[in-house]
């Protein structure tokens, strides 16, 4: 505790210092006044959660901010509760946000009120990779064996896909592969991607979708199998993390012959009417924190895709995965009448 | 032996005394909040993760578990003194506990309730140590199916008891699982009882409403009895440690079971708060004392506490060697592992052995030092019920609302929690029980979402749930909960001069 | 679970409230009335029994149903049985007691909105030791101030988890 003590001590002190510094000069550039509210859109000990943390932590370490982040969680409504929050704290500076997939698909399913463009893009950490998974006793080793099992399955029998969450991104991969085999999964979510690929190697489902850092230890230690990628290209990671292959030898989906690419936005909105130092502020923090060694190291090893992006480009590509999505979840009839 | 001597190896990394300070650090800031409703063992891990992050993963590993045994500890401590669980596992504790408190027994029960959770927390770790490779292939067996089975186990296990009208035990029941209900469908992901209602997405957390139901509940029907506290004329001297320790051997069978019951459900991975309702449930049906439960027997403190700690040891299991959480904590501290640089799974315990070794032998040490602190501050807990009535209420309706809030960082939660408060107050007025509530709410959710996953894989045929001789056991096992009462009763009249079944109360 | 003899007072007239068969019906009523609405909305999002299990609406509409039924059961038994509990519910002196607790705590609740929860905390226990307790100044000051600070330092500062603040933090700076 004494580090935080301490830390709070030096800060206010700082932060005192600034404020001294900074009154004759006005609003020259903006930093924050007070703690900033980190807010996830998710429960504690998932994915965006780990990536707040560790960026919360990262930035203490490094000392990169004048003022403390803490991270709050609000899961209610597969999210919803964290976006309506954020969305409502219009002129609040002190308040980011990281997203997930569920910023897209949470309003298309369950028809509360809010769209990326509520609030004020600020930047793209990475992308979540997908990798479909079996069980590493099925008989076939690439994705062609698979679709050729899949069709020949019975059709009292079908292959059954665990996921996480309901009308998410799992799902929404699963009913892309439907819709481009014409054959039907059994989707069955649970609550968490450690839960599912546990699952996997019980054997109770035939496939999933796990991100890759979900499932690595159980590849490695043999229990499972990745069969290819859903990324337009193979991932960069050549280092080797099984006896006889590394991340890069992953086929992508589409070359193994199952034209799909998904990937999960991980990235940072602040409330609307931000302003433009406001926003200018913590892009340059999170390009600071994407320098940093310790997110180097946690990029590699979650096998991230590491698209940064920021301003128009970024939102640019926020519309058009908001299109994706659209189309996708409509295809797949996951939309709330 | 290869574990023995693997296990020395990581005594020699406690070693170093910078852990040992680590570790006593963790253990006071997790009874700490342990102590304070609402901010539970996850959350705490969760807020204090980044602190760790430039330590070595040993040292940080071992401050964040010590936090997580402090709080397994810490949250009996409210749930006997106030009657408000600290924490979501120590619910079963205040049924018998608070009455101990009331009856100026509040030492004793401290005492149980702490010794339990180290018995449970010792067997726990003895299973670690030696049957971690079986015991994770265990683990593994279980899906959807099998973990509806057990839910129904806890259930069965845990009703059937009482002696309030049955119509009020049913409804107050299926209220709980309403309210369980609200907020968005785990498996369609649509959107139920929210009524185009914000504040509602989030649904009703099971600790929030047991903050109500209980500790506001308690505050207002102390007000009506009077203003004061009974029990505040208790001795405390350090002897009742003692004395306490001196009744426990007798109970040595039922602590056996709440300790297997508790490491099952910490491995498949179940939690600690179903843990304790079934100990609870399955000590009062097979104790001699059975009868008195919810009178402030010291058993039924002891009982679940002791499956509690043992659950939350044991679900570090399947979180190192499977990757999967046993409990939300465990979820967090495998959020940690990853952070650390560390991959769960299989390989842990062949590639990172200083850790591992490290991990588990803290908890060995983790859990008496966790002993020694909380016993000692069992006279000074104890001694807190003389505060007097109109100085102590408003402290501690102060800390349900701090507690109210922080479970979701939600406002209105406080207002729903001064809701429960009534509704505890008038239920018990009335008649109507509160346990059938509070367990349907913290299972209902749990419960619907693998049987329905059941049904999502067995396309609809409920013959899945006598598929394989594990999940038919648990079941067949559950059925044969439910109607304990009457096959114990048949059972007495079959044997030759057995007493005659006591008339039902 | 209570074992108060509330019979024993239901002669004095001046103490007397509502009997607990009023209260019961009241509650039965309000079971009644809730579990309608789980039904019904559970019946807009599907309560049948689907190719590939129950619908997100068939375990609530059930559950629902079951409250309805036994809480018309509760009714009925209170309404028509030969032995109705015309104790008193409450006792006035009783009632007075409980508002005593729960007036200013609905007060402090409200406030929490308004001045945060630090400063709403600090009058609340000072109002509540002040009042009931009828300690004097000196008392009051420490713990009432004493508390609300000890909260602020562990969550604001150490746990670093924001809990509701009002106008005085903002000032403050917080």
């Amino acid at each position: 505790m004494k580090l935080s003590i301490a830390s709070a001590f030096r800060k206010s002190v700082a932060a005192a210092a600034v404020a001294a510094v900074m009154a004759p000069l006005g609003a020259l550039a903006w930093e924050p006044t007070k703690t900033v509210e980190f807010i996830v859109p998710a429960g504690t000990g998932g994915g965006a959660d780990q990536m707040a943390r560790m960026i919360q932590g990262i930035i203490q370490k490094n000392n990169l901010m004048n003022q403390s982040l803490v991270v709050i969680n609000k899961s209610g409504g597969a999210g919803a509760e964290g976006f309506l929050d954020v969305k409502g704290s219009a002129n609040n500076p002190h308040k980011i946000i990281i997203s997930l997939s569920n910023l897209f698909t949470t309003p298309l399913a369950t028809g509360v009120p809010f769209k990326w463009d509520d609030m004020t893009p600020v930047s793209m950490l990475a992308l979540d990779e997908f990798v479909l998974w079996v069980n590493a006793k099925a008989p076939y080793d690439d994705v062609k064996g698979f679709l050729a099992a899949m069709a020949a399955a019975p059709a009292d029998a079908p292959f059954k896909m665990g996921g996480t969450g309901s009308k998410q991104e799992d799902q929404i991969i699963t009913a892309a592969i439907e819709q481009k085999t014409g054959k039907k999964f059994i989707y069955v979510p649970y609550k968490g991607g450690g839960d599912v690929a546990a699952q996997l190697v019980g054997g109770h489902v035939t496939a999933s979708v796990n991100n890759p850092i979900e499932a690595v230890s159980q590849w490695r230690a043999g229990e499972l199998k990745p069969l290819c990628v859903f990324d337009e290209q193979r991932l960069p990671y050549k280092e080797p993390v099984t006896a006889k292959m590394s991340w890069g030898d992953i086929p992508t989906c589409k070359e193994a012959g199952l034209d799909i690419e998904y990937l999960m936005l991980r990235g940072i909105f602040m409330p609307p009417k931000a302003t433009k130092e406001q926003v200018e502020y913590f892009v340059n923090l999170f390009k600071k924190v994407r320098e940093t060694p310790e997110w180097k190291e946690f990029m590699q090893k979650g096998a991230f895709n590491t698209t940064a992006l920021t301003g128009p480009e970024y939102t640019a590509w926020l519309g058009k995965a908001a299109a994706t999505h659209k189309t996708l979840m409509e295809n797949a009839g996951f939309v709330a009448k | 032996m290869e574990a023995l001597s693997s296990l020395i190896g990581g005594f020699s990394v406690l070693a170093d005394p910078m852990n040992i300070v680590y570790m006593f650090v963790g253990i006071t800031l997790g009874v700490l909040i342990g102590v304070l409703p609402g901010l539970g063992g996850a959350n705490g891990v969760a807020i204090l993760l980044p602190l760790t992050f430039s330590m070595t993963p040993v040292s940080a590993i071992i401050m964040l578990s010590s936090i997580y045994w402090g709080a397994l500890f810490g949250g009996a401590i409210t749930s006997i003194l106030f009657n408000i669980p600290g924490e979501p596992w120590s619910v079963a504790t205040t049924f018998d506990g608070h009455p101990m408190a009331q009856k100026g027994k509040a030492g004793e029960a401290l005492t149980g309730a702490f010794t339990g959770s180290f018995i449970g927390a010792f067997f726990a770790v003895l299973l670690i140590t030696f049957l971690a490779p079986v015991i994770a292939k265990f683990a593994l067996q279980f899906g959807p199916a099998e973990f509806f089975a057990v839910y129904l186990l806890t259930f069965c296990s845990f009703v059937g008891m009482g002696k309030e009208p049955p119509f009020k035990v049913i409804a107050a029941m299926m209220l709980g699982f309403a309210l369980a209900a609200v907020g968005i469908d785990t498996v369609t992901g649509q959107l139920r009882m929210t009524f185009g209602s914000v504040e509602l997405l989030r649904g009703f957390d099971f600790l929030v409403a047991v903050i109500g139901l209980f500790g506001v509940g308690e505050i207002l029907l102390t007000m009506e009895e009077g203003l004061a506290f009974k029990g505040k004329s208790a001795s405390i001297n350090a002897r009742v440690v003692f004395q306490t320790w001196a009744k426990l051997p007798k109970y040595w069978v039922g602590c056996l079971r709440s300790a297997i019951v508790g490491c099952w459900m910490g491995v498949t991975p179940g939690g600690a708060t179903p843990a304790s309702f079934m100990s609870y449930g399955l000590a009062k049906k097979f104790s001699k004392n059975g009868r008195n439960f919810g009178k402030g027997e010291l058993e039924g403190v002891v009982m679940p506490e002791v499956a509690a700690h043992a659950a939350g040891t044991s679900a570090l299991l399947p979180m190192l060697t499977l990757g999967i959480p046993g409990s939300p904590t465990a979820a967090v501290l495998l959020g940690g592992l990853l952070i650390w640089g560390l991959q769960p799974g299989p390989l842990l315990f062949v590639e990172q052995k200083d850790f591992v070794w490290g991990l588990i032998a803290s908890i060995y040490l983790g859990n008496i030092a966790g002993l020694i602190v909380v016993l000692t501050t069992v006279p000074i807990f104890a001694a807190i019920l003389r505060i007097p009535f109109s100085v102590i209420a408003p402290i501690i309706l102060v800390i349900c609302a701090v507690g109210a809030y922080t479970v979701h960082n939600a406002g209105l939660d406080i207002a729903v929690m001064l809701i429960f408060g009534v509704i505890g107050y008038l239920f018990k007025k009335l008649n109507y029980p509160l346990a059938p509530l509070v367990l349907a709410l913290v299972l209902g959710d749990m419960a619907e979402s693998s049987f329905r996953q059941a049904m999502l894989v067995s396309q609809g045929n409920l013959s899945i749930f006598w598929s394989n001789p594990l999940v038919g056991s648990i079941v067949t096992l559950a059925l044969v909960m439910l109607f304990w009462p009457i096959i114990g009763a048949v059972m007495q009249r079959l044997r030759p001069g057995g007493e005659k079944p006591a008339a039902a109360e | 679970m209570t074992d108060h003899a509330h019979g024993d007072h239901a002669t004095d007239s001046t103490e007397k409230t509502v009997t607990n068969r009023t209260m019961d019906v009241v509650v039965a009523l309000a079971f009644m009335g809730l579990a309608a609405v789980v039904m019904s909305d559970s019946w807009r999002i599907g309560a049948r029994w689907a190719s590939d299990g129950p619908e997100a609406g068939y375990f609530p509409f059930y559950v629902g149903l079951l409250m309805f039924i036994a809480s018309a059961g509760t009714l009925a038994t209170a309404l028509f049985t030969k032995h109705p509990d015309l104790g008193n519910f409450v006792d006035r002196s009783q009632l007075k007691s409980v508002m005593q607790v729960l007036v200013p705590t609905c007060i402090y609740v409200g406030l929490i909105f308004v001045l945060g929860i630090y400063l709403a905390s600090a009058i609340f226990i000072a109002f509540f030791m002040w009042w009931l307790g009828k300690y004097p100044i000196a008392k009051i000051i420490p713990v009432s101030i004493g508390v609300p600070l000890m909260l602020f330092m562990m969550f604001e500062v150490w746990f670093l988890v924001p809990l509701p603040k009002g106008p005085l933090e903002t000032a403050l700076g917080y």
